[in-house]
């Protein structure tokens, strides 16, 4: 667990720290199996290439999972990751790394919170983001909480 | 232009709502989340570090309400044959979820609508479900859209 990242360590720009994943096919049985979709495309390869796919594909839920995987270690034990919003744009294979990103593009005061708004997304091996979305983190502030 | 599936008629399925469908959660469970994600996070995986911390014990990862299964509401659209894609979710978070929370899960049709791609009509269907915990407070809402084409 990295050290707890506190409000005022952020300013808009600040980058999230990356989450590289290498997805095997492995993985994506565990995934069926603790999520309950068990859509053959992520792990039966004849079916995959039957539906005009290159293979078995990651779940798009799982890529979620990774970006919410790289949010709450942002938060921290002490903060909370209160909104994720992803859309996918394009199909991850396993076999092939793909990078969790992030930055902040707002940060601001809301009642007794201390927030910050992140542009979120994931890499492909080539650097192209085939899930992009959004995350709010109420982050703890140096300050304590406002009285 | 008209729509070709979404019609007026196909429209006023919008507020469709399931029955509750209610789901304890097992200690396992959040940890097989968790491992299948691959997130060593000691809060979704280690009860005794879990402890420690101000949530005094383990909670479930951000998007471990997939597990818990959608209750979406069989909506009527007359499209024949089509294949789904998933277009992705918005999540808003409030109150953690713990091993043992017996979670009441609805879900409800929030949208229906079609629009023009390259590859033909396609419809857009956003599903809204809440996770409300055995003491009735809201957990999470989920927002997604699945595409249908």
């Amino acid at each position: 667990m990295a050290k707890q990242t506190y409000w005022e360590d952020l300013e808009t720009g600040s980058e999230v720290p990356a989450l590289e994943k290498n997805p095997t096919t492995q993985q994506l049985v565990k995934y069926a199996g603790a999520s309950g979709d068990f859509y053959q495309i992520h792990y039966d390869k004849d079916f995959a290439l039957n539906n005009s796919l290159p293979g078995v594909i990651l779940h798009g839920a799982l890529k979620n999972g990774f970006l919410g995987q790289m949010m709450s270690n942002f938060a921290g034990h002490e903060g909370w990751l209160r909104k994720l919003a992803v859309q996918y744009r394009g199909m991850d294979q396993p076999g092939s790394k793909v990078v969790c990103k992030g930055k902040v593009v707002k940060k601001y005061a809301e009642g007794r919170d201390h927030l910050v708004d992140c542009e979120i997304w994931l890499e492909n091996a080539k650097g192209e983001k085939t899930t992009i979305g959004s995350a709010t983190v109420i982050l703890p502030s140096r300050e304590g909480v406002p009285a | 232009m008209a729509n070709k599936y979404v019609t007026d008629e196909v429209r006023k399925q919008i507020g469709m709502q399931s029955e509750a469908r209610v789901v304890e959660v097992e200690r396992g469970a959040i940890r097989r989340f968790a491992e299948a994600i691959g997130d060593p996070n000691p809060l979704f995986n280690d009860e005794a570090a879990a402890r420690k911390t101000r949530f005094g014990g383990m909670i479930a990862p951000p998007t471990f309400c997939r597990s818990l299964g959608a209750a979406i509401p069989e909506i009527k659209i007359g499209m024949g044959e089509f294949r789904g894609l998933d277009g992705g979710s918005e999540w808003e978070y409030f109150e953690p979820i713990r091993p043992g929370d017996r979670i009441s899960v609805v879900s409800k049709i929030a949208d229906i609508r079609e629009s023009a791609g390259r590859l033909g009509a396609m419809v857009f269907i956003t599903v809204e479900t809440s996770y409300t915990n055995h003491y009735n407070q809201l957990c999470a809402l989920q927002r997604s859209t699945v595409i249908r084409y």
